[in-house]
């Protein structure tokens, strides 16, 4: 009994030092607010064998942003950034649905493997783009972002591609031992990424070439496969996104599919504690989130607040969760506003006192 | 203007005392006093780690200072920006210029000062202005083209004539030829004179001797934080000069003591063997050979060559020419990454910029290299990586709290052992160093030369780069001494000498 105490005494302290402490708590607080407060919140249903409820719907709508987030963690963490996943899913998404309802009609499996690999594709051609021809991520992946929409548009020639095909629709709106599909490939995809990243060598040495690049060329590490591969694995990510979003609408939709989906893919980086500067990849914060910023979203829309509120109420959401994890803001919360005080030395001429030639009054004296 | 004192340009224009300044673990400066007079050219001398650009920068006000005062034109002054230092008349050109590349060269000249009222812009003026400010150094240029369709040459001397526009009574040059041809450092150098003419104090940082001797009036040598002295350029001896910058008293050398590495090590086979091995612009075709168990030590100034033959025998800079032998068999060393395969390590010379992973752990920093070796079945297990690290921390002293801590927030010295963590744990058969005592305090650098010695006698080869001469003459068994990217000699056991090595880099031929 003390031992189990003790036990869990010391995984309680490890997870207040974990990166992932301050999207966790947060995610707690507005599920603790909505249970109190919302209606029927914490209510789960059993109809026709499986689960309703508003927690198993935002797993379920939640599963696109965070799939996109795993792929997008890796890509930051190596100080990089990827805008076109929205533009990939469009493609995923497109290509799936035309081979879905071509003549003669491709399998279910046949669509999603060939959208997949235009998926991984883009993905590829974005890692190249930063990797070797070292254009700014930024820019690279807003090549992509244009570019991949309009491919989209140019192969169902601007049509919404329409498909009535069960065995594919299982992907988005089926379900599995009681719960939606999408739910298991999330966390099929989340175990994959965190097994590679955290048991192999593979994870270390993403981190590392975000952190220096050149010092991880001059200890053996080759940065431009490491940014091949991360894009080409945020471009299979966003893929799958696609793939999901498609099934569930049951049509290719190459204007509204996955649109403005890549900021908030970035924002649940960002909310998951994953510095933008490189050098960290944190995929539980990330998955975590995608769940805050769902939740919100459920939350404002059960809540039977005005839709219009969503993206103020969104963006609060987020500043207050990046504020709490800067160890700077909680102190001044916590130790009553004592700022970070910079050393003044004596001698140091306050700016007013100074003219423009650079004469000085004569009390301005050398530092002791 | 204070106009005090019956001949002001009898006083100083600048006189620092007793400049501190302490980085963690290292004391960068330790009571440093320079002075210099107006209209003079003096020249800032030293070897990396020496000072210099702390004592710059504490004179702009990029660092503060811990201790001392400075006193420019009879004030005492404390700036705390580039920018108050620039108000006071002290402006540093640097060797990368600091200009805006894309605004045009009136644009650049006239930058957060334009002529005229604070909202219309009166281009005109501004092109007039420009062009006849650059006139007076003999600079005719299209002042409406932008500072990036200019030579890096043109660029700095554009530089200079906006620094004395905004009224620079001191001129800080910062290493400003490193980049420029020979025409075009005579062509600074008649811009400097023009200044000294006015009456503009300039600072010269170089580490090219020559120059130094040509425009200089007076000479400063920094080692180590601290001042060796200040000299007029007219007596001094370019042999003298050398023994200042590299600490040694050249006349006291034969007195020394010398403690040297154990002679029984040499006769290991040959690990690596380069023939003609060069690049274009950087090295000189050269021949070397590393045996096992011996320390291959490469002498020479800043610039001479040194760090970039270390890149090409890791490969982190390609050979245009010559050809490479490890172990008896031709290899290719076309990326690090190959040389790693190789069994070559190499701690580089800039452990921030090239070493140091500063957001991730110490144990992280330690396993970069080595941890695909541990893995079994693609997965490294935590207790393996920490065992190494843990190892490492021991072995080599590693002052930390535990092996998670950040490496951004340990101090040089330790940083510097963990990078060679990161190499040892790999256990290479070559490893080269690139100044691996540089910037570390006293007692760590004996531990790095007390371990350099065991893994040498360990049978380890080891090339070992370093501007204390002195560590290079007690730890080598082979020296190869280097001059303007060549080599120029090769030194075995008893010819291993400071003074022999000093008359090398001096151009001088070893003494008969």
């Amino acid at each position: 009994m003390r031992r189990a105490l003790l036990f869990l005494n010391d995984l309680w302290r490890r997870f207040l030092k974990s990166r992932s402490f301050w999207p966790a708590g947060a995610l707690v607080a507005l599920l603790a607010f909505n249970l109190l407060f919302t209606k029927g919140f914490g209510v789960i249903e059993v109809r026709d064998g499986r689960l309703y409820g508003s927690a198993i719907d935002i797993l379920h709508r939640g599963s696109i942003v965070m799939l996109l987030s795993v792929g997008m963690t890796l890509v930051i963490a190596t100080a990089g950034i990827d805008l076109s996943v929205g533009s990939v899913m469009a493609m995923a998404g497109t290509v799936a649905a035309l081979l879905l309802t071509s003549t003669p009609p491709h399998s279910a499996a046949a669509a999603g493997a060939v959208a997949l690999a235009v998926a991984l594709a883009a993905g590829l051609w974005n890692g190249v783009l930063v990797a070797f021809l070292r254009l700014q991520p930024i820019v690279a992946t807003l090549i992509l972002l244009v570019a991949g929409r309009g491919i989209a548009q140019l192969l169902s020639e601007g049509q919404r591609v329409r498909f009535n095909r069960p065995d594919f629709e299982f992907l988005g709106s089926g379900s599995w031992l009681g719960l939606p599909f999408t739910v298991f490939i999330v966390a099929f995809v989340v175990a994959a990424t965190l097994l590679v990243t955290r048991k192999t060598t593979a994870g270390l040495t993403i981190e590392a070439v975000g952190s220096n690049e050149r010092a991880s060329r001059l200890s053996g590490i080759r940065p431009w496969l490491v940014k091949l591969l991360v894009y080409g694995f945020c471009g299979l990510c966003a893929g799958i996104a696609g793939l999901i979003y498609t099934a569930d609408i049951k049509q290719g939709d190459p204007l509204r599919c996955g649109e403005y989906v890549e900021l908030d893919a970035i924002l649940a980086v960002v909310i998951g504690g994953t510095p933008f500067s490189g050098g960290r990849a944190n995929v539980l914060g990330s998955i975590l989130g995608a769940l805050i910023m769902q939740t919100l979203t459920t939350t404002i829309l059960t809540r039977g607040v005005p839709v219009e509120y969503t993206l103020v109420v969104k963006a609060v959401v987020v500043i207050a969760v990046c504020l709490l994890q800067s160890e700077q803001f909680r102190s001044i919360l916590v130790g009553g506003a004592s700022l970070p005080r910079e050393k003044t030395r004596d001698g140091d001429v306050p700016p007013t006192m100074r003219t423009r030639d650079g004469d000085i009054p004569p009390t301005g004296g050398g530092a002791s | 203007m204070v106009e005090c004192g019956p001949a002001p340009a009898q006083r100083p224009i600048l006189e620092m005392h007793g400049i501190t300044k302490r980085f963690p673990g290292v004391l960068a400066l330790d009571g440093v006093d320079f002075s210099m007079r107006r209209g003079e050219v003096h020249a800032l001398m030293g070897e990396n780690g020496a000072g210099k650009s702390t004592l710059i920068k504490v004179l702009t006000g990029v660092y503060p200072r811990d201790a001392g005062e400075i006193v420019f034109d009879g004030q005492a002054i404390a700036p705390r920006s580039p920018l108050e230092a620039q108000h006071l008349g002290i402006s540093t050109i640097y060797q990368e210029v600091n200009l805006v590349p894309h605004l045009s060269v009136a644009e650049n000249i006239f930058l957060g000062r334009q002529p005229g009222r604070a909202w219309w812009i009166d281009w005109r003026a501004i092109h007039e202005k420009a062009g006849a400010l650059l006139a007076g150094f003999g600079l005719r240029l299209d002042v409406g083209r932008s500072l990036a369709s200019y030579p890096v040459a043109i660029q700095q001397m554009v530089a200079i004539a906006r620094a004395v526009d905004i009224s620079a009574k001191l001129l800080i040059m910062d290493e400003p030829t490193s980049s420029l041809d020979e025409g075009e450092v005579a062509r600074l150098f008649d811009i400097i004179r023009t200044l000294k003419a006015k009456g503009v104090a300039v600072l010269f940082i170089t580490h090219f001797l020559d120059q130094a001797f040509a425009i200089a009036d007076r000479l400063t040598v920094l080692r180590n934080g601290a001042l060796v002295g200040t000299y007029e350029t007219a007596k001094l001896t370019r042999l003298e000069l050398i023994g200042h910058m590299l600490g040694k008293d050249p006349a006291a050398v034969a007195a020394m003591e010398r403690e040297k590495a154990s002679p029984a090590a040499g006769a290991g086979k040959p690990l690596l063997e380069a023939k003609g091995l060069g690049r274009r612009g950087a090295v000189e075709p050269l021949d070397l050979t590393v045996r096992e168990g011996e320390v291959l030590g490469l002498a020479g100034l800043l610039g001479s060559g040194r760090t970039e033959v270390a890149r090409l025998l890791f490969g982190v800079d390609r050979a245009t020419s010559g050809n490479v032998r490890v172990g008896g068999v031709a290899v290719k060393l076309r990326s690090p990454r190959a040389a790693v395969r190789l069994g070559i390590g190499f701690c580089p010379e800039d452990r921030k910029s090239d070493g140091i992973l500063p957001d991730l752990s110490v144990r992280e920093n330690i396993v970069l290299a080595v941890q695909r070796r541990l893995a079994r079945c693609g997965i490294v297990s935590r207790a393996r990586q920490l065992e190494v690290a843990e190892k490492f921390i021991r072995l080599l002293g590693i002052v930390v709290s535990g092996p998670e801590q950040p490496a951004r927030t340990l101090s040089g010295g330790n940083q510097q052992k963990v990078i060679l963590a990161r190499w040892l744990a790999m256990s290479p058969r070559l490893l080269i160093l690139d100044e691996p005592t540089r910037g570390i305090d006293v007692g760590a650098k004996a531990e790095v030369e007390r371990l350099v010695e065991e893994l040498s006698r360990d049978g380890m080869a080891v090339v070992f780069i370093s501007s204390e001469l002195e560590e290079v003459v007690r730890r080598s068994h082979r020296v190869a001494v280097l001059r303007d990217r060549r080599k120029v000699a090769e030194l075995t056991g008893g010819e291993i000498d400071e003074q022999a090595i000093m008359h090398i880099i001096a151009g001088g031929e070893a003494d008969a």
